[in-house]
């Protein structure tokens, strides 16, 4: 058990009635690094984080948190580990405004019974404000975040997630739906809160441009199975990633 | 905005009104005096069940429950205390049993307090069992409940079965009994809303808020959900027992179906008062309980014996066409009332150009 | 309590007569439970004024009975004057809670509970009802097992009403389009299904079900205004057990609850009738809340 990898799957399989959407599928995140995850429609990734984080249990195989096996684990521990994970379709708590989405998604590892009736904390606030400013939203900060444009929501998202001051965060294609002349901007966060925040990033992506921009290795899945893996030169250039990716158009 | 719109100048008039409303309200009219009794339990009513309703999204239509045992169980103790309670509800029993000061007032100190902790007690053990219902279900579940409860104390005799059970006399003037018991539950009902408020304000308030708004990404960001969620219906279960307590006193006498579980009435009604009233809020429950509880009252005997008829169609009309309620209207009509800031639409397309 | 269950042991006939009486009953409450579960799967309503329109259902074969008419005609006029109230209940309450959340239609049909309930209560009054066609009790095997004709008879109708609203979902064109909408509304409107006639339909047609039951229900039990609820809490039990969509789950539920009612009562007392009633309900949630969280989840609808 390498101290290098601070996530560790290996061969796990997951079928929902007759599908089988991952099939023995392994790899290595990293620690501190970005690992990217890509593959054609269909091909499993998005089970793939919903098993890693716990939000369905596997049929078998192994996932290993910071050494410890979690596949067992629900949501929460994992989520209060520090595993954070990001939703394709955003999630944010719509009828409250920015400032409180971020304020309840402050960490919780220690959180004591009395913790609950805390008072709203000046330091914490602060924290706060300088979140939504990183990522460009400290002027909208008292709109309802149900009211927020999507973009404007997903940033919330990856806000109210570093908030919560995570070791690793998994991103479920965080560029999907943004106006293209955003996304240098949201790449540009990413990266800084890898290397300011020391945040491991695992990130599902479609977006070859960013992918290959942002990751230092990818795995690409496709049917299920983990095909390749490599450096993103050697996975653009590998021809089985290409017929997976031809082949599913 | 004029001055008369300050959000502080409004909330401090809004709560001088209430205050005096309820001080002279008894005073004006002395003859209505229970009734106003039992519109402030409507308050604590709603107020207790806005808080997993409204606040945390989780409609229960059994809270009714808590209701129930705070009745029963400060009715054991204060007879318990100093008599045998067996006797006491014994059918064939002609005496009267006397309380002197003393026993009924330290019979109902202790009483109020045990309702209370028994029903938070009641409120853990259950809240395991119910939280992990979603949605309707969870609405079934607490319904069934509270149903089955009541046919259950039916059939236990120690606390008087089917027949109910009286309460101690309360040993001076009824008139200052009446207006004892009014105080009670005006304080109650005030002591419930501040404590809402300060708890609303807390990191408790943004929990639950999140919990309604997006209980999987709750989840999912490590908040204790179950945990959020017990405490929750247990600060309902207090207030909901001691109130039941009161009631209890104030009736003189209860049964199980009609008077201490009654779902199909006061079980409803908490539902449908929020719901008038605007769910989510902390005035809402409060509008909603005054305004039906008027509405009721003045009706009712006009409307003879289709009164249960109208609720019914009441809750239909409410539910279909009016959730949001008085506050979610106003609300929604004027934002700028309640510190919620909006946009134009120009700045929402932005992004999708 | 244990010498009831003793003599359960000791006198399996006896068993026997708790059986077959609960089975016999249970039909009835299979096929309440098959409306429901109708009426869930393709709206996603779950209708708690359910039990009303069976309580309703029994008044008017009960009030035919008084005009001199057999209970026989009381079923399907029943069937007739419930199909009318039903499709007056779609199109006025359901129809516009259809698309809410869940809470919503809940308490929607709540509503119509109470409406409907007190509305019998006020015409009818709130004494216990029941239709007594004087039929003789058949007994067997020394006294010990007794069937009361009225309840085969029940039984038959009621397999006989589940056969034909199975044949006709079946081999019906509208039958096709409800199990079409069920499945997916979506599609189902793109392949030219007019889906607002079907909901009204499949609504009008649970309410017609529940009032022929309630028409056998009248014959074989006692019945006043205020029972209604237990009936709805009874399919909701059955419903929730065997799943939505499982035909042949439903029918062992429904069946398996007749059953478990009369041996409860008996083992109990029959004061606990709706507790029972009412704790079969949570245990259900219980199995499933402890069978779900076995997977990381929690009972969702």
């Amino acid at each position: 058990m390498s101290h290098e990898s601070i996530i560790e799957v290996e061969n796990i399989t997951k079928t929902f009635g007759g599908v089988v959407a991952n099939k023995n599928v392994s790899l290595k995140v990293k620690k501190g690094g970005i690992t990217g995850l890509i593959g054609p429609n269909g091909s499993g990734k998005t089970t793939l984080f919903n098993s890693i984080v716990g939000y369905h249990p596997i049929d078998g195989g192994s996932i290993r948190f910071m050494d410890k096996e979690i596949s067992t684990y629900r949501v929460q521990e994992i989520a209060r580990l520090g595993l954070l994970r990001t939703f394709q379709q955003t999630r944010i708590y719509g009828k409250m405004n920015c400032v409180e989405n971020m304020l309840i998604s402050i960490p919780l590892r220690k959180a004591g019974f009395l913790d609950m009736f805390a008072a709203r904390d000046k330091e914490i606030l602060e924290r706060a404000d300088r979140l939504l400013e990183f990522v460009g939203l400290y002027e909208k900060r008292w709109l309802r975040a149900g009211d927020l444009s999507f973009g404007q929501q997903k940033l919330l998202e990856f806000a109210m997630a570093l908030m919560n001051e995570p070791t690793v965060l998994m991103l479920d294609e965080p560029t999907a739906g943004i106006n293209p002349t955003l996304i240098n901007g949201l790449i540009d966060r990413l990266k800084r809160a890898n290397e300011e925040f020391g945040i491991t990033l695992f990130v599902i992506e479609h977006n070859m441009r960013v992918i290959m921009n942002l990751a230092e290795h990818i795995y690409c899945l496709a049917h299920g199975k983990m095909l390749a893996d490599g450096k993103p030169e050697e996975i653009q250039n590998d021809q089985r990633v290409i017929d997976a990716y031809l082949g599913a158009h | 905005m004029s001055a008369l719109m300050n959000n502080k100048m409004a909330k401090i008039v809004f709560y001088a009104a209430i205050l005096a409303l309820g001080i002279f309200l008894p005073i004006w009219f002395p003859n209505y005096i229970g009734q106003l009794t039992v519109m402030w339990l409507m308050v604590i009513f709603a107020l207790t069940w806005d808080i997993l309703g409204g606040q945390m999204g989780y409609n229960s239509l059994g809270n009714i429950f808590f209701f129930g045992v705070g009745m029963y169980t400060t009715a054991m103790v204060q007879v318990g205390m100093f008599y045998d309670l067996a006797e006491y509800t014994s059918p064939a029993g002609g005496e009267i049993y006397t309380f002197n000061l003393t026993q009924y007032f330290s019979g109902m100190a202790v009483g109020y307090l045990v309702a209370g902790l028994i029903c938070v007690v009641f409120a853990v053990v259950l809240g395991r069992l119910m939280f992990g219902l979603r949605g309707p279900y969870f609405a079934i579940g607490t319904l069934a409940l509270a149903t089955v409860v009541g046919e259950l104390v039916s059939t236990w005799e120690l606390v008087g079965g089917g027949s109910g059970m009286s309460m101690p006399n309360f040993p001076g003037e009824p008139a200052v009994s009446k207006a004892m018991f009014y105080a009670m539950m005006f304080a109650l009902a005030i002591v419930t809303f501040l404590f809402l408020r300060w708890l609303y304000g807390t990191h408790f308030g943004l929990a639950i808020n999140a919990i309604r708004d997006d209980e999987e990404k709750a989840e999912g960001m490590g908040i204790h959900t179950l945990r959020y969620k017990t405490v929750a219906w247990s600060i309902a279960a207090f207030f909901l027992g001691v109130a039941g307590a009161i009631y209890g006193n104030f009736n003189n006498f209860f049964e199980p179906i009609e008077v201490a579980f009654p779902t199909t009435t006061f079980g409803i009604f908490m539902v449908l008062m929020v719901l008038l009233g605007g769910k989510g809020t902390l005035w809402g429950p409060v509008i909603g309980a005054i305004l039906f509880h008027i509405i009721k009252e003045v009706t009712w005997t006009y409307l003879l014996g289709w009164q249960w008829v109208a609720l019914g169609l009441l809750i239909i009309i409410t539910v279909v066409y009016f959730q949001q309620g008085i506050m979610g209207w106003l609300m929604d009509k004027k934002p700028t009332w309640f510190g919620i800031r909006v946009e134009g639409e120009k700045q929402r397309l932005g992004d999708m150009q | 309590m244990w010498d009831n269950i003793k003599i359960l042991i000791d006198a399996p006939l006896f068993t026997l007569d708790m059986v077959i009486n609960g089975l016999l009953i249970g039909a009835v409450f299979a096929l309440i439970a098959y409306g429901l579960a109708l009426v869930w799967g393709v709206m996603n309503v779950k209708n708690l004024a359910q039990g009303d329109f069976v309580i309703l259902g029994a008044y008017v074969a009960w009030t035919l009975f008084n005009w001199g008419i057999h209970p026989f005609f009381g079923v399907p006029v029943a069937f007739g004057v419930l199909w009318v109230l039903g499709w007056i209940v779609y199109k006025t309450v359901v129809y516009r809670v259809i698309e809410h959340d869940l809470f919503t239609s809940l308490l929607a049909t709540f509503g119509v509970a109470i409406v409907l309930q007190q509305s019998m209560n006020l015409i009818f009054g709130s004494d216990e009802q029941t239709v007594s066609l004087g039929m003789e009790s058949m007994s067997f095997f020394d006294n010990v097992v007794t069937i009361q004709p009225t309840r085969l008879i029940a039984f038959f109708a009621a397999i006989l009403l589940a056969i034909a609203v199975i044949t006709f979902m079946k081999r019906s064109r509208m039958g096709q389009a409800i199990r079409a909408t069920s499945q997916n509304p979506r599609s189902a409107r793109v392949m030219g299904i007019d889906t607002e006639k079907v909901y009204a339909f499949t609504y009008s047609l649970n309410a017609a079900i529940c009032g022929a039951a309630g028409a056998l229900v009248a014959v074989i039990w006692e019945f006043q205004p205020y029972i209604g609820l237990i009936f709805s809490i009874r399919s909701f039990v059955i419903v929730t057990a065997a799943g939505l969509g499982n035909l042949p789950g439903v029918i062992a539920a429904g069946l398996g609850m007749g059953v478990l009612e009369q041996t409860g009562a008996f083992v109990l007392g029959t004061q606990f009738q709706q507790a029972i009633v009412v704790g079969m309900l949570l245990v259900v949630l219980l199995v499933k809340l402890i069978l779900a969280s076995r997977h990381r989840q929690v009972v969702e609808q």
